[in-house]
């Protein structure tokens, strides 16, 4: 795939539909684009954080360590958005996220990522909504979870 | 060393400066025929004075020579004469050299062997800017005196008192007049001297703090750096600078008015001819021609009694240089020279108890460093020590340092008496902050095993006359009767028979010191010669099939792209592809490709010189769009960027000058500059969107016409990649990859690197690889290893003579825990039936050792066993809660 071809790839994920052309030619340029075989971890939990990823193509499972084993929680699909916690927080990595089929990232490097949000605030809102999603996806669960209990 | 200079030169050159002596006054001889010729020429020769012709030359009635002819052989014998006179002087001179560079050389081994013998102490105090300008520069005006030291004044005294003979013969006054005013010069040219010998004296001690001043500034020139010292340093220089200056001006000053008044006098002589004689010539009782005989005989006693004024003081500057220079080699407490080449007559042990009698030591400043030590260390132990003052314990004992008072044995000998034969080969200290050698990590490693040579290098009967030429002129000069060359390494000692079975005790030892590892990976990036190491090279190859089908075996094919002269690498640069092989120089690096005529000639053959052209101009408006706006410190330049920060304005204006589709008009400079970019590009990684498949077809054409058209004088400027061969300079790693990794491959290089750990087992070539490591260069004071690497590779080296004794003096500082924890067991365990003494800085390290020191304040103020000590309490477990 030529770099004319991921710009144009990238203008399509919802994150960076907003931002000029040349910078998405930068970011593109800059940022690795991986490959994963089916069952590859793109990261796992407890690790430190060094990278996001925005899923170009296939899709991929997040689990979480519990007490009763992996748990899975959520499957990515393509341009979907992983890995910006660890790297927002300074946290070690809350989730792991291993491919299902073979799939295709881009890996943002922590310092562009930061570059990416002070450059562009649209990027920022455009993360800001997705966390805020999760946000009340997850109360959404936690309020069935405890209306259960109450059961 | 001799004290006195001219003993010295007796001592060692008597044989020397006879020969030049005699060759001196042998000169004589033909000289004086040659003063005489000319007149012979002028009066018989042409003239024809006093002599009748034909003339029989050696009255044997054999040579008749008539005028003309006569006049010829008297030029000719005066060539002869110029040849023979020329001859002697080209001997004297010759030999002169000869013989002060030879006394030179011995002077210089004599204080370099002197350096080796100082005691330690006195490196504290000497710096090696002092040091290096006296063994090297301050000496070498000494070489060039020694060869004229007696011939000189021989010769120029002969001549001075021939002239003056002649002249007391022809006129007595007249001779005594010429020479009246010497004793004046001779009196008050030295007392003047000495004012500027002072004066240089002062000159050489500035240089040598100068020299200093350059010396610390390169050893500390990361702290220069970090506190911004450089004004600071540059004053101080310019201060120094100035009183050299001002040295060198009042010499000027004192030395030019003793040539004015040197030349004043010389001329007074002609001044008292002229007004005393013409006076006495008027009056009558004295005839002209007398005057004028005198005024020249002045004149030609004025060559060699310069000659010998010269010579009287530069006798007496370099007596005053050697005198300082000897005395600043002799430090007290030196030992004897016999101490470190005298081998013991029987192997000595000192495999037995260490006992310390009263021992104290006393810094510099006579502060008690130590006090009073009465100690026994058992056989076989290992000691831990704890506090302050430690380091000064186990200086003592491994004899690196002297005690003020006291007695240590070890094994009942005295390590006083000891000579450094038997101490540097069964004792063995580490520092926590050891030096390494700038040379190749096994040279170090083997260092501790190398002290006499063992086994004499086999040399062709050419280099052989050659050595035992150098061999007899080092013997002359009292040098080193030792082969460097020859194999030193004393196998036995570390427990082997040869070069091949010392590898496993070198590995062993690099275990112990947690160095393996890294030596290994050393190795891997080192590479090997097919002509030395046929076999390595060979294991190497099938390394790198097995790699191949281990890959494909797990399915892991696409991690690497694979060398194929078929094909193009998508991984690999444009250049790579093109030359198919590695640049061993720089006529093929990649910045100098595109103003290269072959690669330029082989760009035409296939057509893609214009095209190159093209990419170079699209390429180059891509980096300046990307990188343009970034700020030029940005980490973006040096990981993505084709071009630097600093050439990014060029080519910015380089593509306002350049017009798309007029390339062609480019000056040579512009185009070189957008051709080199293509070379760069690796078609994956990039994904510029260049070189479509007709054009990498090209390129896979262009590589065949680029080997096929390789000019004769470049084969070794680039080394070629074939799957059957070892692509020489290229490192081991590379060579068992043998192709790029994939980029955009998850992981591939732990996946990679993992497959590859496993063939290099398999094969077993683990050994060899690390032994490839040895020859890695560690650089100036091993600054190509980090600290701990260093370190650890000290502690090898120690280990690596097996000695009977090994003081480790907090040797694992700079090491992480991990690997601190590491070193600590192995050599624990290693050292069960040998001596140990370790200072550690942590009291819970001590738990594994047979008995435990607190030493503080100078005194030993608790011993026992760890588990003793942390019950009884007292000053171990108060340290034991500290920490």
């Amino acid at each position: 795939m030529s770099l004319n071809e991921e710009v144009e790839l990238l203008r399509r994920i919802p994150l960076f539909a907003k931002i000029e052309p040349s910078k998405l030619k930068l970011l593109a340029f800059t940022s690795q684009r991986l490959t994963y075989k089916p069952g590859d971890v793109l990261f796992r939990q407890g690790d430190p954080g060094d990278a996001a990823f925005v899923i170009i193509g296939g899709e991929a499972d997040v689990t979480v360590d519990t007490p009763g084993g992996p748990l899975t929680v959520a499957r990515l699909k393509q341009n979907d958005f992983v890995g910006e916690i660890a790297i927002l927080c300074d946290v070690p990595r809350t989730a792991t996220v291993a491919a299902a089929t073979e799939v295709t990232t881009l890996r943002i490097e922590k310092d562009l990522f930061f570059r990416l949000i002070t450059d562009f605030p649209q990027i920022a809102i455009e993360i800001m909504r997705v966390l805020a999603q999760r946000l009340e996806r997850t109360t959404a669960d936690l309020r069935a979870l405890s209306a259960q209990i109450k059961d | 060393m001799e004290k006195n200079l001219y003993r010295f030169i007796v001592k060692h050159s008597l044989k020397q400066q006879v020969i030049i002596v005699l060759l001196s006054v042998l000169s004589f001889v033909p000289y004086y025929y040659y003063l005489s010729m000319p007149k012979a020429i002028v009066n018989q020769g042409i003239e024809g004075k006093d002599i009748e012709f034909p003339v029989d030359l050696f009255g044997l009635g054999w040579f008749r020579l008539d005028h003309t002819e006569y006049l010829m052989v008297l030029c000719i014998g005066f060539l002869g004469l110029v040849l023979v006179q020329q001859g002697f002087k080209y001997a004297i001179n010759f030999f002169q050299g000869v013989a002060g560079e030879r006394m030179l050389r011995r002077l210089r081994y004599d204080l370099y062997a002197q350096i080796l013998r100082f005691p330690i102490p006195t490196f504290r105090r000497t710096s090696q800017g002092e040091i290096i300008p006296m063994v090297i520069a301050e000496v070498e005006p000494i070489g060039g005196f020694i060869g004229e030291s007696f011939a000189l004044p021989i010769f120029q005294g002969g001549m001075l008192l021939v002239i003056f003979t002649f002249l007391l013969i022809q006129n007595p006054l007249m001779a005594l007049a010429a020479v009246a005013l010497y004793p004046i010069q001779f009196y008050f040219v030295p007392r003047m001297q000495a004012k500027v010998r002072a004066l240089g004296r002062e000159r050489i001690k500035n240089q040598r703090r100068l020299s200093d001043r350059i010396g610390e500034t390169v050893s500390g020139i990361v702290e220069l750096h970090t506190h911004d010292a450089s004004n600071r340093l540059l004053a101080e220089f310019t201060r120094r600078l100035g009183v050299s200056y001002r040295i060198r001006v009042e010499i000027f000053q004192r030395k030019f008015m003793i040539k004015f008044l040197n030349n004043f006098i010389q001329q007074l002589g002609p001044f008292f001819f002229y007004s005393i004689g013409g006076y006495l010539a008027i009056k009558g009782s004295l005839d002209v021609g007398t005057v004028v005989a005198a005024v020249n005989a002045h004149k030609e006693m004025a060559a060699p009694w310069k000659e010998l004024l010269n010579h009287y003081q530069t006798r007496e500057d370099v007596k005053q240089k050697y005198d300082q220079v000897i005395s600043q080699f002799e430090p007290p407490g030196m030992r004897a020279p016999d101490d470190q080449h005298i081998e013991p007559e029987t192997p000595v042990d000192l495999g037995g108890e260490i006992k310390l009698i009263g021992v104290a030591l006393h810094d510099d400043q006579g502060q008690t460093v130590l006090d009073n030590l009465n100690l026994t260390l058992p056989w076989p132990a290992r000691v831990a020590v704890i506090g302050s003052g430690g380091d000064d314990l186990l200086q003592l004992l491994a004899r690196t340092n002297m005690p003020s008072r006291g007695k240590i044995t070890i094994n009942g000998k005295n390590i006083a008496d000891l000579p450094e034969t038997v101490t540097g080969r069964r004792l063995a200290y580490v520092s926590s902050a050891s030096y390494i050698f700038n040379a190749t990590l096994g040279e170090n490693l083997f260092f501790g095993l190398r002290h006499r040579p063992l086994k004499p290098l086999q040399r062709d009967p050419q280099a052989q006359q050659r050595y035992e030429r150098e061999y007899r002129e080092a013997l002359a000069a009292g040098n080193s009767p030792h082969d460097p060359d020859a194999d030193w390494t004393d196998y036995a000692a570390a427990g082997a028979e040869d070069q091949k079975s010392i590898l496993g005790a070198a590995i062993a030892a690099l275990q112990a010191a947690s160095f393996d590892e890294d030596v290994f990976q050393l190795g891997m990036r080192g590479t090997i010669d097919p002509n030395t190491n046929p076999e390595l090279v060979e294991k190497v190859l099938s390394a790198r099939r097995a790699f191949r089908d281990r890959l494909a075996d797990d399915a892991l094919a696409d991690l690497v792209e694979s060398w194929d002269p078929e094909r193009y690498n998508n991984n690999a640069t444009v250049a790579e592809n093109l030359m198919f092989g590695t640049a061993r120089n720089g006529i093929y690096h990649e910045d100098n490709l595109a103003h290269d005529p072959h690669i330029l000639q082989v760009l035409d053959a296939v057509g893609l010189r214009k095209r190159f052209l093209e990419i170079g101009y699209d390429v180059a408006s891509t980096m300046v769009e990307l990188f343009a706006d970034l700020p030029p410190d940005h980490e973006f330049f040096q990981q993505f960027s084709f071009i630097s920060s600093d050439d990014l304005p060029d080519y910015k204006d380089l593509l306002m000058r350049a017009k798309p589709d007029a390339l062609d008009h480019l000056s040579a400079q512009d185009k070189a500059r957008l051709m080199s970019l293509p070379f760069k590009l690796v078609l994956a990684r990039h994904r510029l969107g260049h070189f479509d498949e007709a054009e990498r077809q090209a390129i896979l054409k262009a590589r065949k016409i680029f080997a096929e058209t390789l000019p004769e004088d470049r084969r070794d400027a680039i080394a070629f990649f074939d799957p059957e061969h070892f692509t020489v300079s290229s490192s081991i790693v590379d060579n068992i990859l043998f192709g790029r990794i994939s980029y955009g491959q998850a992981q591939a290089q732990e996946k990679i690197g993992r497959v590859m750990a496993d063939v290099v087992e398999q094969l077993k070539l683990r050994e060899p690889i690390i032994a490839v490591g040895f020859q890695y260069e560690v650089g100036i004071g091993g600054a190509r290893l980090s600290a701990a690497q260093r370190q650890k590779l000290a502690i090898a080296r120690a280990l690596m003579k097996r000695p009977d004794w090994l003081m480790l003096s907090e040797a694992t500082a700079p090491m992480d825990p991990r690997s601190h924890a590491a070193v600590l067991h192995s050599i624990v365990e290693q050292c069960k039936d040998r001596g140990l003494v370790w200072l550690l800085q942590r009291p819970v390290d001590c738990e594994h050792f047979d008995l435990v020191l607190v030493i503080e304040n100078g005194v030993v103020v608790q011993s026992g066993h760890y588990a003793d000590l942390c019950e009884r309490g007292g000053r171990f477990k108060e340290l034991l809660a500290q920490a």
